[in-house]
C-alpha cells in the first residue's frame, strides 16, 4: 500500500515537472515562420458573423471573412474587398458593387453577389436574433424586415443583378455606408455550409467548427481550443493571397490584462489587447517602447438621470460637470493616456469638431449650485453614482467624488454593481448618476448624436428635446453637403451640452504593446487591424526592462 | 458498509434535485438577463432570442423541460457561446481543471500533512513554529496575490518557468499547481497539527507507548489514523472547492479550465451554463463528501465497526 | 499536552472553575499572551481611529499621487495621494468587525448544527448533513447578487452573508469530531448516568472537540476578511472611499511592481493579526485541553 502510494507520487511529480527546459519563445518562432501571436482579450462567443457581438470576435472574423470592402489601416478609407469596385448613382441612393473576378471561398467555390444577398437577408431575419442587425438599417426596407413589419425578404434593397453584380438601394444617401461594409454584420457566409448543419437562422449549429467552416477571407480556421487559442492559417483560395505576408495567426483569449502584459514581456505575444494602467509610465520611459497608444472613437461619460431630483435641475447638472477637473484626472489617474472630453462626440471624426461650451470652473459651479438652492452644499439631498465593477471605473469615481466634495461641498456616494445588475439599473433608469461609455461603430458624429433622441434605446437619461430630434432625424440626413450636415450636428450637440444630460469625462484611447518585429499594424481611430498589411521582421529579441 | 454507501447515494438524488430546483429559480430572479448588453437590444431581436432558447415559455414549463433534458443527460445550449452545448463546454474545461486540482491537492496534502505532523510531534518548539509560521503566511496570502508573486519571481526575474499557459510549454503546470495548492496546504497543516495533538493525548496512544513501541511507529500505526480525521472532513468539500475556486488561478495563468466557465456563467447570466456547472459540481460535492465520510469511518475504528454491522 | 503537569484534577471536573483554570494556564503561555496583546492593540486602534488617524481617510492629493513612505506619510500614499496609514487604520475597523462577527455567526451555527447532527445521528443527521451538501452546491455568486437585490447594501447583511457561507465546513468538522467522541467511554458513561443530551453535548462533546474547532476558527477569520474584499467587488460590502484590509491588499496586488508599499503594509497588518490569532488559538486549545488534565 505505502509503496504503491510512493510510486504514484513519483509518477505524478514526473508528469507535473515534465522536463523543465525553456524552449524557443513564441515570438522568435513566429518571426521565423510568419505566425503572429495575438493577444485577443477574451474567448470569442462564436465565429458566426451574424450572431456574435464584440471586439475579440471581430478580430478573428476579420481574418477569416471579408466584406465588400476592407479599410486601409492608415487612412481608414475603404479598399476593395469581396467587391473589386463600386459606383454610386447620381442621387447616391443606389450603390452597384462589382465582385472580385477571382473571389473564392476557402473550399474553392466562387464568391458571388447571391452570397451577399442571401447573407444580408439572414443577418436581418428577425428569427436570427442578430444584435447588430441595425448596422444594415440604412438599406431600403431592412429595418421593416428585421422588425417583422414586412415578411418578404425580396423587398429588402439588396439584389444580385448577376453573379458578379450586387445592387444596394438605400433609404437615403448615407455618407458612412461604405464603412459599414467591413463590419461583420454585413459579411457573407457560405450558404451551403450553413444549411448543411441546420436552418439558416439556427444559432445552435456546428457550421463554424474546425473542418466545417468555409470562409472567404485571407485566412481559414485551422484549430480552435476553447479558452486556449484559435489558430488561423493562410487561405490559398483568397483572391489577394499574394499580398498576404502572414502564414497564420494565433489568437489568445487573454482575459487577464496583467497576465497578458507578462506574456508579452517574456516574448509569448507579439501584440496585446490592452495595457494595465499602472504599467504605462514604465513603458513610456523605455527607449524604443513597444507601447502604442492612439485616440479611439469612443467617449467615457456619466449619465445624469434628468427625471430624478436633484438632477432634474439643469443648474445642478452643470455644476457637477464644471466642478470636474478633467485635466487633473486624465493626467494623474489615467497617466495621460486619454484626452479630456467636453462633449459626447470624440474630436476629429471625419473632420467634425464638437463644441466646447465649458472648462473646469469651480467658481461658476458653486454659483450654479447656489442658484439651484444648495449654496455651499447646504441642503444637498445626496446623490448616488453607480458603476460596474472595474479598477479604472472605481479610480475615476473616487477621484470625482473628491472633486465634488472639494469644489461644491457635496457628498456623492459610490456604488459598484456587478455587470448585469448595472446593465439592468441603467436600462431601467434606476440610478441618479451612472458610468457609461460609447464606442462608435463607424466614423461619423451621427453614431454618437442619435443616442439622445427622445426615447432612444440608448438614451437612458430622460433627455428629450424636440428641436434636437428634428436636427438629428430630419434635417441632418437631408443636408446637401457634408459641411452643412456637420453644421447641423454642431448645432444639435451644442443644444445637448447646454442641457447636460450627460457628463463627458474623457475620450477613449486604444493602448497596445506591439513587438518591434511587427510592421504594418498602425494605430488608428477605430483600433482597426487589417491583417493583410501585417508583416514580421526578424529583429533580435531584447529584454523589456521595466523600471 | 455497502448499505451505508448505497443509502448515501440514494440520498444524493434529492440533494441534487433540490440544488437544481433552487438554482433554476434563483438565477431567473437575479437582475439582468442573458441577452442584456451595453447597447440596447431591439425588442424584436430579444423576443426572437428568447424564443430560440425557450425563455418565452411559462417558468414551470421551462423547468419541466429542463428536467426532461437533464434526464437524457442534456444540459442544453449555452447562451453566451451560441453553437456550443453546456455538455461540450464542461467537457472542454474539465480536463485542465481536474488535472490542476489533482496536482494542487497533491501539493496540499504532501506539504501540508507533512508540516502539520512534523510540527505536532514537538509542540512549542522550533520544529513546530517554523512550519506553522510558513503555513500561516500561506493562509494570509490570497491566490490573487501568491500567483502573480510566483510569476514575478520565477517567471519574469529568474526566467525559470513560463508565466502562463497549460501544457503548452514544459513546466507551465508548476506555478499554477503551487499557487492553488498553497492555501490548502496551509489549512491542512493547521488542521493535521491540531488533530494529531488531540489524538496524541488519547489513552490508546499512551497504551501503545506503554507497550514500548518506538515513537515513529506510534505515529504511523496509531496516531495518524485518528489525527487525520479533521483533515479528511475538510478534504471532501475542499476538493470540490478546489474545482470551483480554481477560477482565479485559471485566469492568472490563462488556463482553459472549468473554473472560468463556472464563474463567468454567473456573471453572464448564462442560465443553462450556471445550471449545468452547478449540477456537475453538486454531484462532485456529494460524491466527495461521501468519500471523505467513508474515509473518516475507515480511519475511526469504532465508526467502522458500527457501519460494518449496519 | 503541556498541561500534563497539572495536579489539581478534582476542580477541573467542575464547569465553573474550568475557565478560571484555563486562564491560569493561558497566562503561562508567552506566545498566547503576545497574540492577545497584539489583538487588543489592534482592536483599541480600530476603536480609536477617528481620533488618532493622521489624515482624513478620503483626503486626496492627486498631484502627489503614489509616494513611498516619508516623514509626512509614514506608510506612503496611494495613487490618489491618500495617506496609507489612515487607510489601514480605517480599513482595520471594517476588517476586524467583519472577521470577528462573521466568524462568530459561522461558529455558532456550525458548531450547533454539527454537534446536533453528530450526536443524534441516524435520520436527523442524514437530513441535516444533506442540507449542508445542498448549500455547498448552490452557486455562491448568484446567491450574493440576490441578497444584494433583496436587502440592499448593508454592512450587517455582509456579516450575515459571510457567516451563512462559512458555517458549512465548520459543521462538517464538528460533526466528525462529535461522532468519533460519542463512542468513547466517558460519553457512554455520561449517558448511562442519565445526563440529558444537551448537557452531554455542552459539557463533554463541545469542550473535547474544541481543538480543531479553535484552529478552524482562527483560519476562518482571515479568509473571511479576504472574502469581504471579493464581496465588495460584487457590490455587497464597503464602497469607496471606505475601505478594508482585504480591499487594500487586492488593490495593492495590482500595483505590486510599481508601488510595493501599497501591498506590503496592509498585508503585514493582516498577517500580524493572523499570527496573533493563531498563537492565541493554540494557547486557548492547550489551556482548555480537558483530557490532558483530566487523568
Amino acid at each position: 500500500m505505502y509503496r504503491f502510494v510512493h510510486v504514484l507520487c513519483l509518477v505524478l511529480m514526473a508528469a507535473f515537472l515534465g522536463g523543465c527546459s525553456a524552449g524557443e519563445s513564441n515570438v522568435a518562432q513566429g518571426n521565423r515562420d510568419g505566425i503572429l501571436h495575438f493577444g485577443n482579450g477574451s474567448e470569442p462567443q462564436g465565429l458566426d458573423p451574424h450572431v456574435v457581438t464584440g471586439v475579440p470576435e471581430s478580430k478573428i472574423i476579420d481574418a477569416l471573412f471579408e466584406g465588400l470592402t476592407r479599410k486601409n489601416p492608415w487612412t481608414l478609407e475603404p479598399e476593395p474587398g469581396a467587391a473589386a469596385s463600386w459606383e454610386f448613382s447620381d442621387d447616391r441612393r443606389v450603390i452597384t458593387f462589382h465582385m472580385q473576378p477571382e473571389g473564392r471561398w476557402s473550399n474553392g467555390d466562387p464568391v458571388t453577389a447571391h452570397d451577399f444577398v442571401w447573407s444580408w437577408r439572414r443577418a436581418l431575419d428577425p428569427a436570427m436574433g442578430n444584435l447588430y442587425a441595425y448596422m444594415l438599417y440604412p438599406v431600403e426596407n431592412a429595418e421593416a424586415y428585421a422588425t417583422g413589419k414586412i415578411d418578404d425578404p425580396a423587398l429588402v434593397g439588396v439584389r444580385a443583378l448577376d453573379d458578379m453584380t450586387l445592387e444596394v438601394t438605400l433609404n437615403a444617401p448615407t455618407p458612412y455606408f461604405l464603412q459599414l461594409m467591413d463590419h461583420y454584420s454585413s459579411y457573407a457566409v457560405h450558404r451551403e455550409t450553413v444549411e448543411r448543419f441546420g436552418k439558416a437562422t439556427d444559432r445552435f449549429t456546428r457550421w463554424t467548427r474546425v473542418g466545417n467552416i468555409v470562409t472567404n477571407g485571407p485566412f481559414q480556421l485551422q484549430n480552435w481550443e476553447l479558452n486556449r487559442r484559435i489558430v488561423v492559417e493562410r487561405n490559398p483560395h483568397y483572391w489577394d493571397n499574394d499580398a498576404v505576408y502572414l502564414n497564420g495567426i494565433v489568437f489568445y483569449p487573454t482575459e487577464n490584462i496583467v497576465s497578458e502584459e507578462r506574456m508579452f514581456r517574456v516574448h509569448q505575444l507579439h501584440y496585446t489587447a490592452d495595457v494595465p494602467l499602472n504599467k504605462i509610465p514604465a513603458y513610456r520611459k523605455m527607449a524604443d517602447t513597444p507601447f502604442v497608444e492612439a485616440p479611439y472613437l469612443g467617449t467615457y461619460f456619466y449619465l445624469l438621470n434628468t427625471e430624478r431630483p436633484p438632477l432634474d435641475d439643469v443648474r445642478v447638472r452643470k455644476a457637477l460637470s464644471l466642478a470636474v477637473d478633467r485635466e487633473a484626472l486624465t493626467r494623474n489617474v489615467l497617466y495621460g493616456s486619454n484626452n479630456p472630453a467636453y462633449a459626447i462626440t470624440p474630436p476629429g471624426t471625419l473632420g467634425y469638431q464638437p463644441p466646447q461650451l465649458f472648462t473646469h470652473d469651480p467658481e461658476e459651479a458653486r454659483r450654479l449650485l447656489a442658484e439651484a438652492g444648495y449654496p455651499g452644499g447646504d441642503g444637498w439631498p445626496g446623490l448616488e453614482l453607480i458603476y460596474n465593477t472595474s479598477e479604472s471605473h472605481r479610480k475615476i469615481a473616487v477621484a470625482l467624488q473628491q472633486m465634488w466634495k472639494d469644489a461644491l461641498n457635496i457628498t456623492v456616494t459610490l456604488s459598484n454593481q456587478e455587470w448585469k445588475v448595472y446593465l439592468d439599473s441603467v436600462s431601467q433608469m434606476n440610478f441618479q448618476v451612472a458610468r457609461r461609455g460609447w464606442i462608435g461603430d463607424y466614423v461619423d458624429p451621427n453614431n454618437f448624436l442619435d443616442l439622445y433622441i427622445t426615447d432612444g434605446g440608448n438614451n437612458n437619461t430622460g433627455f428629450s428635446d424636440p428641436v434636437y430630434d428634428e436636427l438629428i432625424l430630419q434635417r441632418a440626413p437631408r443636408a446637401a453637403t457634408q459641411e452643412a450636415r456637420f453644421a447641423l450636428f454642431h448645432e444639435a450637440e451644442t443644444r445637448l451640452m447646454e442641457q447636460m444630460p450627460i457628463l463627458p469625462i474623457y475620450t477613449y484611447a486604444s493602448k497596445h504593446l506591439v513587438h518591434p518585429s511587427v510592421k504594418g499594424l498602425p494605430p488608428n481611430l477605430m483600433d482597426f487591424v487589417n491583417v493583410k498589411y501585417i508583416h514580421l521582421e526578424d529583429v533580435p529579441l531584447t529584454e523589456f526592462e521595466l523600471e | 458498509m455497502w448499505r451505508f454507501i448505497a443509502g448515501r447515494l440514494l440520498q444524493a438524488i434529492p440533494v441534487i434535485l433540490a440544488v437544481i430546483t433552487v438554482t433554476f429559480f434563483l438565477v431567473r430572479v437575479a437582475p439582468g438577463g442573458p441577452f442584456d448588453s451595453e447597447k440596447a437590444v431591439i425588442p424584436e431581436v430579444k423576443a426572437a432570442l428568447e424564443a430560440q432558447y425557450r425563455l418565452d415559455l411559462p417558468l414551470g414549463q421551462q423547468y419541466l423541460a429542463y428536467l426532461q433534458d437533464l434526464a437524457r443527460g442534456e444540459l442544453g445550449p449555452s447562451f453566451k457561446y451560441p453553437g456550443r452545448s453546456v455538455n461540450e463546454l464542461i467537457a472542454a474545461g474539465l480536463p485542465a481543471t481536474a488535472e490542476l486540482g489533482a496536482y494542487a491537492l497533491l501539493v496540499a496534502v504532501v506539504l501540508g500533512g507533512l508540516a502539520g505532523v512534523v510540527a505536532s510531534l514537538k509542540p512549542n518548539s522550533a520544529q513546530d513554529y517554523i512550519p506553522m509560521s510558513v503555513a500561516m503566511i500561506g493562509i494570509c496570502m490570497p491566490t490573487f496575490l501568491l500567483g502573480p508573486l510566483l510569476v514575478l519571481v520565477f517567471g519574469i526575474h529568474l526566467e525559470w518557468l513560463p508565466v502562463a499557459g497549460w501544457g503548452d510549454i514544459p513546466g507551465d503546470k508548476i506555478l499554477p499547481s503551487l499557487t492553488l495548492g498553497a492555501a490548502y496546504a496551509a489549512y491542512i497543516a493547521r488542521l493535521s497539527r491540531a488533530g494529531m495533538l488531540e489524538v496524541m493525548s488519547q489513552d490508546y496512544i499512551r497504551t501503545a507507548r506503554a507497550k514500548g513501541l518506538p515513537e515513529w511507529q506510534v505515529v504511523t500505526r496509531h496516531a495518524l489514523r485518528g489525527g487525520l480525521i479533521p483533515v479528511v472532513a475538510f478534504l471532501g468539500p475542499a476538493f470540490a472547492g478546489l474545482l470551483a475556486g480554481s477560477f482565479v488561478v485559471e485566469t492568472i495563468f490563462q488556463i482553459p479550465g472549468l473554473g472560468r466557465f463556472y464563474v463567468q456563467a454567473a456573471f453572464n447570466r448564462d442560465y443553462t451554463m450556471i445550471l449545468g456547472t452547478t449540477v456537475f459540481l453538486s454531484t462532485l460535492i456529494v460524491l466527495f463528501n461521501l468519500l471523505s465520510d467513508i474515509l473518516a469511518a475507515w480511519l475511526n475504528p469504532r465508526l467502522r465497526a458500527q457501519y460494518g454491522e449496519a | 499536552m503541556t498541561s500534563a503537569n497539572l495536579t489539581d484534577t478534582a476542580q477541573v471536573e467542575q464547569g465553573t472553575s474550568l475557565w478560571k483554570d484555563a486562564w491560569r494556564r493561558l497566562r503561562k503561555n508567552r506566545l498566547a499572551l503576545f497574540g492577545l496583546a497584539v489583538l487588543t492593540v489592534f482592536i483599541a486602534l480600530a476603536l480609536l481611529t477617528p481620533w488618532i488617524a493622521p489624515y482624513a481617510y478620503d483626503a486626496q492629493n492627486l498631484d502627489l499621487g503614489a509616494s513611498p513612505p516619508s516623514a509626512a506619510h509614514w506608510l506612503g500614499t496611494d495613487i490618489f495621494g491618500r495617506d496609507l496609514l489612515t487607510q489601514i487604520l480605517y480599513g482595520g475597523r471594517i476588517s476586524l468587525a467583519v472577521g470577528f462577527v462573521a466568524t462568530a455567526v459561522a461558529l455558532v451555527i456550525g458548531v450547533t448544527w454539527g454537534a446536533i447532527a453528530g450526536y443524534v445521528g441516524g435520520r436527523v443527521d442524514a437530513v441535516m448533513m444533506r442540507l449542508v451538501d445542498i448549500l455547498y452546491a448552490l452557486p455562491f455568486m448568484i446567491f450574493i447578487v440576490l441578497l444584494m437585490v433583496v436587502f440592499g447594501r448593508n454592512l450587517l447583511l455582509l456579516f450575515l452573508a459571510i457567516g451563512a457561507v462559512e458555517w458549512l465546513t465548520m459543521a462538517r468538522i464538528m460533526r466528525g469530531q462529535v461522532q468519533s467522541l460519542r463512542q468513547q467511554e466517558f460519553v457512554e458513561a455520561a449517558v448511562s448516568l442519565g445526563l440529558s443530551p444537551a448537557t452531554i453535548v455542552r459539557r463533554h462533546l463541545v469542550p473535547n472537540a474544541l481543538g480543531p474547532i479553535i484552529v478552524y476558527t482562527t483560519l476562518t477569520i482571515p479568509s473571511v476578511m479576504l472574502l469581504e474584499a471579493f464581496l465588495s467587488f460584487l457590490g455587497l460590502g464597503v464602497q469607496p472611499p471606505a475601505t478594508s484590509w482585504g480591499l487594500l491588499i487586492s488593490y495593492g496586488a495590482e500595483t505590486m511592481e510599481e508601488y510595493p508599499w501599497l501591498l506590503i503594509f496592509p498585508g503585514a497588518a493582516l498577517t500580524l493579526t493572523l499570527f496573533a490569532l493563531n498563537f492565541l488559538g493554540d494557547g486557548l486549545r492547550d489551556a482548555l485541553d480537558v483530557r490532558g488534565s483530566g487523568d
